[in-house]
């Protein structure tokens, strides 16, 4: 039987072979009722969304997105996934129950043991690292949306705003408010960028500042200003709210909560490494900051942002919704296959921490100051041609998405200028560079690489190749090794 | 019912053969053919035949740019190796490869779904959908809840909301899209017979019905044999020698 479930679900009633047994929870988003189904012994939980608004396109299309994700997703940190659909006009998932209260349970209580809230943290850090690794962005990691199996594994709920990389985020173009929990998300979320699963980090901060100072970092305050003071405002460092907290745990939140996503863990797994070895947590100043964040170090942290360069061009390329470029010069000529190698292995260990960059891969035809120079070859093959192809199929090895990656072969008697005018004129951040092995030559002259390191607006990285045969960390069919875990 | 989109196909048997192979491998009925079946690649003649064959046995075709260049004599405006290759193809198909050519739609519609070469809004102007703007003019000139185009030769995924704006995905080969019923949905195929995205294997999509679902393929097939034949055919080398990196 289907559609009696339509207008007002009820005890007993059915929705695709599933009986209702109990409305278990009603939100302002969603009910919850626990169901069975003959021949499953699973215990079960279905979810239907409350479509109050149709012309409110927000609710309706989060829950298609939780019903796109779902599926997806797999192992201990998510609850199983049994089934979804759209009977007759009203959507569902149903997927297992796991039993047990959601962290929110143990706010209320005043702080927890430090110690305990490292163990909760490496816990959630864990499931979040496993859920990235499945290419989800949760972004609405928040006390009530993590609970914890009797095993004691931290378990995600509600996929209603996360975001997966492999599918188009189909609430990009619904939202026109930060989406998420206000006391939680953070600042890059507060400027709508929905893709950095550091976000998370910043999240799984604010809930462990939060279960040992019982206090929020930033306050509950939904209003633009509060929401924005996460971007320029250091919180009041926990240790001044509670004596107890020692001063490596000071410094893991402090350093999950930073503004700029790169200045955080970069990745989840470091996260619980650190909550798991507080013995090997580097101290900085975070971990030593007393004061409560009155108006000076409010400015303070303001200055901080604003001036850092790095932070700074990470908040400006986020509001113009622009993102960092970076630049590979690459050599071209016969016999540097193996300097090629290693470039590519640059750029692609300096694309693994800066996901949001572009590339914009360039080589330099060498033309002569005198002479014109033909622009074919003597088969009447285009010569700029021939070098587009073949800084295409230099770049094809790097995997990157179309859009992520543009090529250009510039013509100039001075390539080592002609590279430095580029990547001025293009606000270029990194150029990567090659530096060919030395010759009496280029020590008189200079090479192309000095040239470029020594003039260029941005930081270069110069790539040598090894002087050894063997290259450290690179596995036989050229690929970095994977790092740590 | 899963129908497999293949726009581009460029005279390329090779491609399309790996194409062909890979979507029966992979449970599909039906067939849409999104314009330029010739031009560039060494076989239209087998090329033609095939797609020929699939229309009797309920495939969809529409004409494309270069398709409509070997009939009307329109290559004027290309670019010169395209031009050679129009002009080459011309005097090796026959009059009822030629036929079959000017008996095909600009665009079709079945399954809730435009099929068109190049874009809605006008099908025989041939310009591009490359940005979200473009993609929301063409959404916008149509009812059909799915387009399906080609063109670009560069895959791409647009999704437009209940709110009008639209967003651009860059789809992940192998990967099932859920085509949402609250969006509507314009994909740009890349292309089976001259990929131009910087990788070299052949893209087509499948559009499963009842899951509700697109997924992206990549098909490696004998770049080697058909850029060859290419260059044996006198076209210029270019044609061939571009398909090895897929530029």
């Amino acid at each position: 039987m289907t559609g009696s479930a339509r207008t007002a679900p009820a005890p007993g009633g059915s929705l695709d072979g599933f009986t209702l047994e109990e409305q278990v929870h009603q939100g302002g988003m969603a009910t919850l009722w626990r169901v069975t189904r003959e021949g499953t012994d699973l215990p079960m939980l279905m979810k239907l969304p409350q479509l109050r608004d149709l012309d409110e396109p927000g609710p309706i299309v989060s829950f298609e997105v939780e019903q796109m994700i779902m599926p997806r997703l797999a192992g201990p940190h998510v609850p199983r996934f049994v089934a979804a659909g759209d009977a007759d006009g009203q959507p569902y998932i149903v997927m297992e129950r796991v039993p047990g209260a959601s962290l929110e349970a143990r706010l209320g209580s005043g702080p927890l043991e430090p110690e305990q809230v490292a163990g909760i943290g490496a816990r959630v850090a864990t499931a979040l690292h496993d859920l990235h690794r499945q290419h989800v962005i949760h972004l609405d990691v928040t006390p009530g949306n993590i609970l914890f199996r009797e095993s004691g594994e931290a378990v995600f709920i509600d996929f209603g705003l996360s975001r997966h990389d492999q599918l188009p985020d189909l609430m990009a173009e619904v939202i026109t408010q930060p989406m998420g929990t206000d006391a939680y998300i953070s600042p890059e979320q507060v400027l709508r960028v929905r893709s950095d699963p550091r976000s998370d980090i910043f999240s799984l901060g604010v809930i462990m500042y939060e279960l040992v100072t019982g206090e929020l970092p930033f306050g509950g305050d939904s209003s633009q200003a509060g929401l924005r003071r996460r971007l320029y405002a250091a919180p009041d460092p926990p240790r001044s709210l509670n004596a107890d907290c020692p001063d490596w745990l000071q410094e893991i939140i402090l350093r999950c909560l930073e503004a700029d996503p790169a200045r955080r863990f970069s990745s989840a797994a470091q996260l619980a490494f650190a909550l798991q070895n507080p013995g090997q947590v580097v101290l900085t100043e975070r971990a030593e900051r007393s004061e409560r964040a009155g108006f000076f170090s409010a400015v303070g942290g303001w200055m901080r942002y604003a001036t850092s360069g790095p932070v700074a061009a990470w908040a400006v390329s986020r509001h113009l919704d622009a993102v960092p470029i970076l630049m590979v010069a690459v050599d071209l000529s016969p016999g540097e296959d193996a300097l090629s190698q290693e470039l590519r292995l640059a750029t692609q260990r300096i694309f693994l921490s800066e996901k949001s960059a572009r590339l914009t891969c360039v080589t330099v035809r060498k033309t002569s100051l005198v002479t014109l120079d033909p622009a074919v070859d003597e088969n009447g093959e285009s010569l700029h041609m021939q070098q587009l192809t073949a800084l295409k199929r230099w770049a094809h090895a790097l995997e990157l998405p179309a859009g992520k990656i543009s090529f250009h072969v510039l013509e100039s008697p001075d390539p080592a200028a002609a590279l430095v005018d580029y990547a001025r004129a293009n606000e270029v951040e990194h150029i990567v560079i090659g530096a060919r092995g030395s010759s009496t030559m280029r020590r008189l002259i200079g090479s192309v690489s000095a040239h470029v390191a020594a003039e260029s607006p941005c930081t270069v990285t110069v790539v040598r190749t090894p002087e050894t045969g063997q290259t450290p960390g690179v596995a036989a069919d050229g690929r970095p090794e994977p790092q740590g875990a | 019912m899963r129908i497999a989109l293949l726009a581009d196909v460029h005279a390329n048997r090779e491609a399309l053969e790996a194409c062909l192979h890979h979507a029966r491998f992979s449970g599909v009925e039906r067939y849409v053919f999104l314009g330029d079946l010739v031009g560039y690649g060494a076989d239209p003649a087998w090329v033609l035949d095939t797609v020929l064959d699939l229309t009797r046995q309920g495939a969809l075709a529409v004409i494309g740019n270069h398709d409509a260049a070997v009939l009307d004599g329109a290559e004027r405006t290309m670019r010169e190796d395209a031009q050679a290759a129009i002009a080459w193809t011309r005097s090796r198909i026959t009059p009822g490869q030629r036929e079959f050519l000017a008996g095909l739609p600009r665009s079709c519609e079945g399954a809730d779904s435009l099929y068109v070469h190049a874009n809605a809004w006008k099908p025989e102007g041939w310009e591009y959908v490359a940005t979200t703007t473009d993609a929301r003019r063409s959404l916008d000139a149509t009812l059909s809840r799915f387009t399906f185009c080609g063109h670009l030769h560069v895959p791409a995924l647009f999704h437009q909301g209940s709110l009008g704006r639209v967003a651009h995905f860059a789809p992940v080969a192998g990967v099932g899209i859920p085509l949402g019923a609250h969006h509507r949905w314009l994909a740009v195929l890349g292309a089976v017979g001259q990929p131009r995205d910087g990788n070299p294997a052949a893209c087509y999509a499948i559009h499963d019905l009842a899951r509700r679902q697109l997924t992206f393929h990549r098909v490696p097939f004998d770049v080697g044999t058909a850029s060859r034949k290419i260059i044996e055919a006198g076209l210029p080398a270019w044609l061939g020698t571009r398909l090895e990196t897929g530029v």
